[in-house]
């Protein structure tokens, strides 16, 4: 069984290194991190804040965006791809299960993604500690960071296998994980603060909400970072919400594991319907 | 408990209304070489796909090797190569075949010879996006030929290979035959596969309409032999009247016959000395054969 896992999760990784694309992705988390760690640097000094402590928090909205996006193209034509090339009927007439096919594929993704973040960000962690300008604290907000951008792409690649076991053309999956991204990254955000801003003391903002910033994982992962620096100061926006939350800030990252389970059963549910 | 490798009884599929596949039925024992024949959509994938459990059946029964299709002892035992492939481009042959042969549980290092068998040794670590349509065909061989499956299913292998491919091909289903396991193909190239299988199932609009040897199926089929006879310029009306043809054509008159009145034909138009100047003879191929039976299948539809 395990064997089996590992020899998928292995041609996952090698066809990611073959077609460039971990080296894409790393390459495009190491220049934005960095543009915006250096660019950050300015308020650094006159706050007598960690400077990596800083440049997290502007990473941590970096990942929301970018880390989504990364983690949707790399699933969404897991399935229905194989099925239009004709691939998957002769992986499935081996004996393999299907849920083993999919844990394989997940683990694969995810290490693609590991890889691109801890190099990506890690760049920008060796350039500020190089440069004098991190403390050990910041070092460790710099691997939380990691780690809960790792969690959140895992959420993004179990909905993209949902995705592209409900299509039966890549171009459809593509489509819908794009879709995907723009209402979970983009539009849902809009949507929570248009609300807010409607009625700031109704029933919605103080009991609705809340709960719809955990439902999200993108908000739930910008929430439990932001607030796990205790930078709500720093950034403001929506860390500044945490104060008044009804629960512990780290139900956030509860929330994010539930999504990830929830999503892969799913998933694993699906492609068992599929007719290869 | 049976001891065919494949037992199809009764099995149909109807995709909203339409009957891909109608009370089908036949087993296969072990070594034999079968082709399935029929027309595009006449439902040899539909077939395959049922048979390795991707579809389900709406009624009747499929064994595999003695069990439930796709079940894991089905899966392990069995192995397929779907029609049109379309390997990962970027990944060498060598590691296509090595992500098989793990996946079947066999080591690599057993699995790789296979690459030499199929004759693309050479190309192994070369990318399969580098490789032409023939060569991809024979990697989807290797993959299929791994473990040493006891019932291998080929859709359309021979489909867009060059003559000496097709040869490989065979030779290959051959060999593996010849140790024991059973081998399905499917075609619609008819007459590349006289000599090459054991049995010849024909399939019409999901009936199966003939299941027997290509021999016994002329027999039954009872198709003419077709002599040609190329004459001395103006003796054609002379060879006619002689041979009692009325079909004449510039210098030749056409004669059919059966297989038991053959030798007297022939005898006949040897009488005829020097009148003669040439004499083909058309045995049914397996295109006439096939044309009969699908055609017969059609009318009484």
């Amino acid at each position: 069984m395990f064997s089996r896992i590992l020899t998928v999760a292995g041609q996952e990784i090698r066809i990611g290194i073959r077609n460039r694309w971990i080296l894409l992705a790393t390459l495009i988390l190491a220049v934005f991190s960095l543009a915006l760690a250096l660019l950050g640097s300015a308020p650094a000094g006159t706050l007598g804040v960690d400077r990596l402590t800083i440049t997290v928090a502007s990473l941590a909205s970096l990942s929301v965006y970018l880390v989504p996006l990364i983690a949707l193209l790399l699933a969404f034509d897991a399935i229905c791809g194989e099925v239009e090339k004709g691939t998957l009927l002769m992986t499935f007439s081996c004996p393999i299960s299907r849920t083993e096919f999919l844990i394989g594929k997940a683990l694969g993704h995810t290490l693609v993604l590991t890889f691109a973040l801890v190099i990506g960000y890690g760049l920008t962690a060796g350039l500020l500690v190089g440069m004098g300008a991190g403390s050990t604290a910041g070092l460790t907000d710099f691997a939380r960071l990691i780690a809960t951008s790792i969690l959140l792409g895992v959420c993004f690649l179990a909905l993209g296998y949902v995705l592209s076991s409900l299509t039966r053309q890549s171009g459809t999956a593509a489509a819908a994980a794009i879709a995907a991204w723009l209402v979970l990254v983009v539009l849902y955000d809009l949507a929570l603060l248009g609300a807010l801003v409607a009625n700031p003391s109704g029933v919605f903002a103080s009991s609705v909400f809340p709960y719809a910033v955990l439902l999200n994982p993108a908000d739930a992962f910008r929430l439990f970072n932001l607030t796990a620096l205790g930078a709500s100061e720093l950034v403001g926006g929506m860390a500044g919400v945490s104060e008044t939350l009804p629960f512990d800030p780290r139900f956030a990252l509860v929330s994010l594991i539930v999504f990830v389970a929830v999503a892969l059963s799913a998933s694993a549910v699906l492609i068992r319907r599929i007719t290869p | 408990m049976n001891t065919s490798s494949l037992l199809v009884e009764n099995t149909s599929k109807n995709f909203a209304g339409f009957k891909a596949v109608d009370d089908v039925t036949f087993d296969l024992n072990a070594g034999e070489r079968v082709a399935l024949l029929g027309h595009n959509g006449a439902g040899k994938t539909t077939l395959f796909k049922m048979i390795l459990g991707f579809l389900r059946r709406d009624g009747g029964r499929i064994s595999v090797l003695g069990a439930e299709p796709g079940s894991h002892a089905a899966r392990s035992g069995a192995s397929y190569l779907p029609e049109a492939v379309a390997f990962p481009g970027a990944l060498t042959g060598k590691e296509v075949l090595t992500f098989y042969a793990r996946l079947k549980g066999e080591k690599p290092a057993l699995a790789l010879p296979l690459l030499e068998r199929v004759g693309l040794a050479d190309a192994a670590g070369r990318k399969v996006s580098t490789y032409s349509k023939g060569m991809r065909q024979r990697l989807g061989l290797a993959q299929a030929l791994i473990g040493q499956p006891k019932l291998v299913l080929l859709d359309e292998p021979t489909t867009g290979l060059d003559p000496i491919s097709r040869q490989n091909v065979y030779e290959l289903i051959g060999e593996i035959a010849a140790k024991g396991a059973t081998v399905l193909l499917s075609s619609h190239a008819l007459t590349e596969l006289e000599a090459k299988t054991d049995r010849i199932l024909i399939l019409s609009k999901g009936c199966l309409v003939a299941d027997d040897q290509l021999n016994q199926l002329r027999e039954q089929a009872g198709l003419p032999i077709r002599l040609k006879i190329w004459t001395k310029p103006d003796a054609v009306q002379e060879v006619a009247n002689q041979l009692g043809s009325t079909r004449m054509n510039g210098r030749s008159v056409e004669l059919d016959c059966t297989l038991d009145e053959k030798i007297q034909a022939l005898s006949a138009i040897s009488s005829l000395g020097n009148l003669v100047e040439d004499v083909d003879v058309h045995a049914p191929s397996l295109d006439d054969v096939y044309r009969h039976f699908s055609n017969t299948a059609q009318k009484e539809a």
